[in-house]
């Protein structure tokens, strides 16, 4: 049992819903987001999604490019984060670390030394926004082999008839995405995500999180009512930007900030009693 | 590097999108079903005489083809004079006396056909110098379309006139301000909208780039070019080319004029990048030259980028080239050596850029700029018997006033 199915299991046996984080790496700088990250798991994060900056994030509204951008003005690498990873892992043994981003930083790192370094540093799922099902020999296939999930996105363009394509080499949970449209942009209609959750698990029996567009500990809430676990990312790396001082540089302010937001959002998901697993 | 040669540089890409290990769909899931849906929609187009038809109707009465295949004589003739005896007889491929101004309204008309076809009803589109943008929002007013225009906020200052025409055309033109804010990062907001109004909308890409199928789509398109370039030489000259030769940004006009081509082996194909300050400067936008393989825009190609697998700014004179990569066949040609790649620096491309201006009284687009300073190096070498033609992508009215600053006090 790998250490994502282990905490989809425990949230379970609590009856509630997972409440999964995204933080940039290296944002605003190593030192803080490094400090940010050990804080997640204590603020109520269950699960936690790094993202790997890069200079072009296609899929991504301005509040993550402008946290890339902060990240990569800083000197952040592919490296670098999964020093930060290894780093986390030497004091949490069981919060699982999912990696996210674009795939051009891992096909130049090379794919085979970016897995075995991965694992090594104690990542255990991986999220790469443009490898769809078309492209699983490149990267979906050797993580697997690896040892490690990978992470497919399904969208409100899934249909019936393509989800067993997304869903054959998925592994860890399925990322719904609510929208059409790039992260933290619109408000997602929770009664149709409720919908395409339910349809989404009559294909598997993996746990479905849903994110894009989560902003509020009410929306958590909204959403944690159908989904096993639910993501916020933009509002989270928006909250570390609103910390700042006029240079963009951490203030004490920062973690604090990440903190407090985390943990409404957490109390959102935990508002929801869903009926624990026999 | 040894190459085995194919049998036949022309029967990419297979049914992933592959042109040997370039190309693919490197895309997020909420757009693979719809380009799924227009890889279907076009093979179902091109297999349709009425398609066909209908293209070369508009082709004809709307755009003007065929556009000429002219001798430009009093260019040949200045560069024998450098080397008495010696010196190619160059034909300019006349693609700048389309309507629109360059090449980009041949893909765009195919594409826009195929939109309607797929009931699409509004329309976007990235666009560099603004040639690609002009002639997406000039067929979607023709077909009474709605038009949205990305075009990068330093482009938008540095070719004005062709912004002035998009509004007039009845579009809407978003300037970009993230990442270098110059062709690229229009593309990412292009893509950023698609993922957002995907229901609704099609995306014209302007060049030979992006996820399958667009680069064989945009190829296709764009091969009328050579179709008439061989059938206009065999014509005038009673036989084919020796040489080709025409600049690339991501590349349509370069491979609508090689693709024809490819096969015959005789045929000496030229592609010239943007060199910029200078390759060693840096600055440039020579990716087969100065870049390595990578995953961006929703396929595998030479890209231009950091060890940590960043892209990086490219830097070119002419907005049309400045973009950090190029499409997915050009790699593929590129490493199996059937085409050379060269490249023009800022000050070759203007010094052309002049030259033709004087010479035959045909002002350039700064992009066609670069291959016509190639020409200009390559064809004094060439015995006079060797039939080199030049592609003429754009005409540079819209160029006029970015040379007239950079020159300056020189006129």
């Amino acid at each position: 049992m790998s250490r994502i199915d282990r905490r989809f299991a425990v949230c379970r046996a609590e009856g509630r819903a997972a409440l999964v984080t995204f933080v940039t790496a290296g944002d605003p700088d190593a030192d803080t987001s490094l400090a940010i990250l050990k804080a997640l798991p204590g603020a109520g994060a269950d699960l936690i999604e790094i993202g790997m900056p890069f200079t072009d994030p296609m899929a991504d509204g301005p509040a993550i490019q402008l946290s890339s951008q902060r990240a990569l003005k800083g000197g952040q690498t592919l490296r670098k984060t999964l020093d930060m990873v290894r780093a986390f892992r030497a004091g949490d043994a069981d919060t699982p670390v999912i990696l996210m981003g674009y795939y051009n930083p891992i096909y130049v790192y090379g794919v085979e030394r970016f897995l075995s370094d991965a694992r090594e540093a104690g990542v255990d799922g991986l999220i790469v926004v443009d490898l769809p099902p078309e492209e699983d020999d490149e990267l979906c296939v050797p993580a697997l082999k690896a040892g490690l999930s990978f992470i497919r996105l399904a969208t409100p363009t899934t249909d019936d008839a393509r989800l067993p394509a997304v869903l054959a080499n998925t592994s860890g949970f399925v990322y719904y995405v609510s929208i059409t449209g790039i992260t933290g942009s619109a408000t997602p209609d929770f009664d149709a995500v409720a919908r395409s959750v339910a349809r989404i698990k009559a294909h598997t029996d993996l746990p479905v999180v849903v994110g894009f567009g989560v902003k509020t500990g009410e929306h958590a809430a909204a959403i944690a009512r159908g989904a096993d676990g639910v993501v916020v990312g933009s509002a989270v790396v928006e909250a570390v930007r609103a910390s700042l001082d006029g240079e963009g540089r951490a203030t004490a302010a920062t973690v604090p900030a990440v903190e407090k937001l985390v943990g409404e959002l957490a109390a959102g998901v935990r508002s929801v009693a869903k009926a624990p697993a026999a | 590097m040894t190459v085995q040669p194919l049998n036949s540089y022309r029967s990419g890409p297979d049914e992933r999108g592959h042109f040997g290990k370039f190309g693919g769909r490197f895309v997020a899931e909420t757009l693979m079903p719809v380009i799924l849906e227009v890889e279907k929609a076009y093979a179902e187009a091109k297999n349709d005489p009425a398609f066909q038809a209908e293209m070369d109707g508009y082709l004809a009465h709307y755009v003007g083809r065929p556009s000429p295949l002219y001798y430009a004589e009093r260019l040949t003739e200045h560069l024998r004079a450098k080397n008495p005896g010696k010196g190619a007889k160059i034909y300019l491929k006349r693609e700048e006396l389309n309507h629109t101004g360059s090449h980009k309204v041949n893909n765009v008309l195919g594409q826009i056909l195929l939109a309607r076809r797929m009931g699409k009803k509004r329309i976007i589109a990235e666009t560099g110098a603004g040639q690609h943008g002009v002639a997406t929002a000039t067929l979607c007013a023709r077909f009474g379309l709605e038009c949205v225009v990305y075009m990068g906020a330093v482009d938008v200052e540095r070719q004005k006139p062709n912004v002035f025409r998009m509004h007039m055309l009845g579009a809407k033109v978003v300037p970009v301000q993230s990442g270098a804010r110059t062709l690229k990062d229009a593309m990412n907001e292009a893509l950023r909208d698609w993922v957002t109004n995907v229901a609704t909308t099609y995306y014209c890409i302007g060049t030979v780039a992006g996820p399958h199928p667009y680069p064989a789509m945009v190829r296709d398109f764009q091969s009328v070019i050579g179709k008439e370039t061989r059938e206009q030489m065999l014509a005038a000259e009673g036989r084919l080319p020796d040489s080709l030769i025409a600049c690339i940004g991501g590349g349509s006009n370069a491979m609508g004029l090689f693709h024809p081509f490819l096969d015959d082996k005789d045929v000496a194909i030229y592609g010239v990048e943007a060199a910029g300050h200078g390759l060693a400067s840096g600055q440039h936008a020579a990716s087969l030259t100065g870049g390595r393989p990578g995953v961006l825009h929703g396929n595998r190609t030479y890209l231009l980028m950091d060890d940590d697998g960043q892209i990086t700014e490219a830097h070119s004179i002419s907005a049309g080239l400045d973009y950090p990569g190029i499409g997915p066949e050009h790699a593929f040609l590129h490493e199996t050596e059937r085409v050379t790649y060269l490249s023009a620096t800022d000050k070759e491309a203007l010094d052309a850029f002049m030259l033709l201006s004087k010479l035959e009284g045909i002002i350039p687009a700064l992009e066609s700029a670069h291959a016509i300073a190639k020409a200009v190096e390559l064809a004094p070498e060439l015995p006079q018997d060797h039939l080199m033609v030049v592609n003429l992508s754009g005409r540079g009215d819209k160029d006029v006033p970015q040379v007239a600053d950079i020159l300056g006090g020189q006129f």
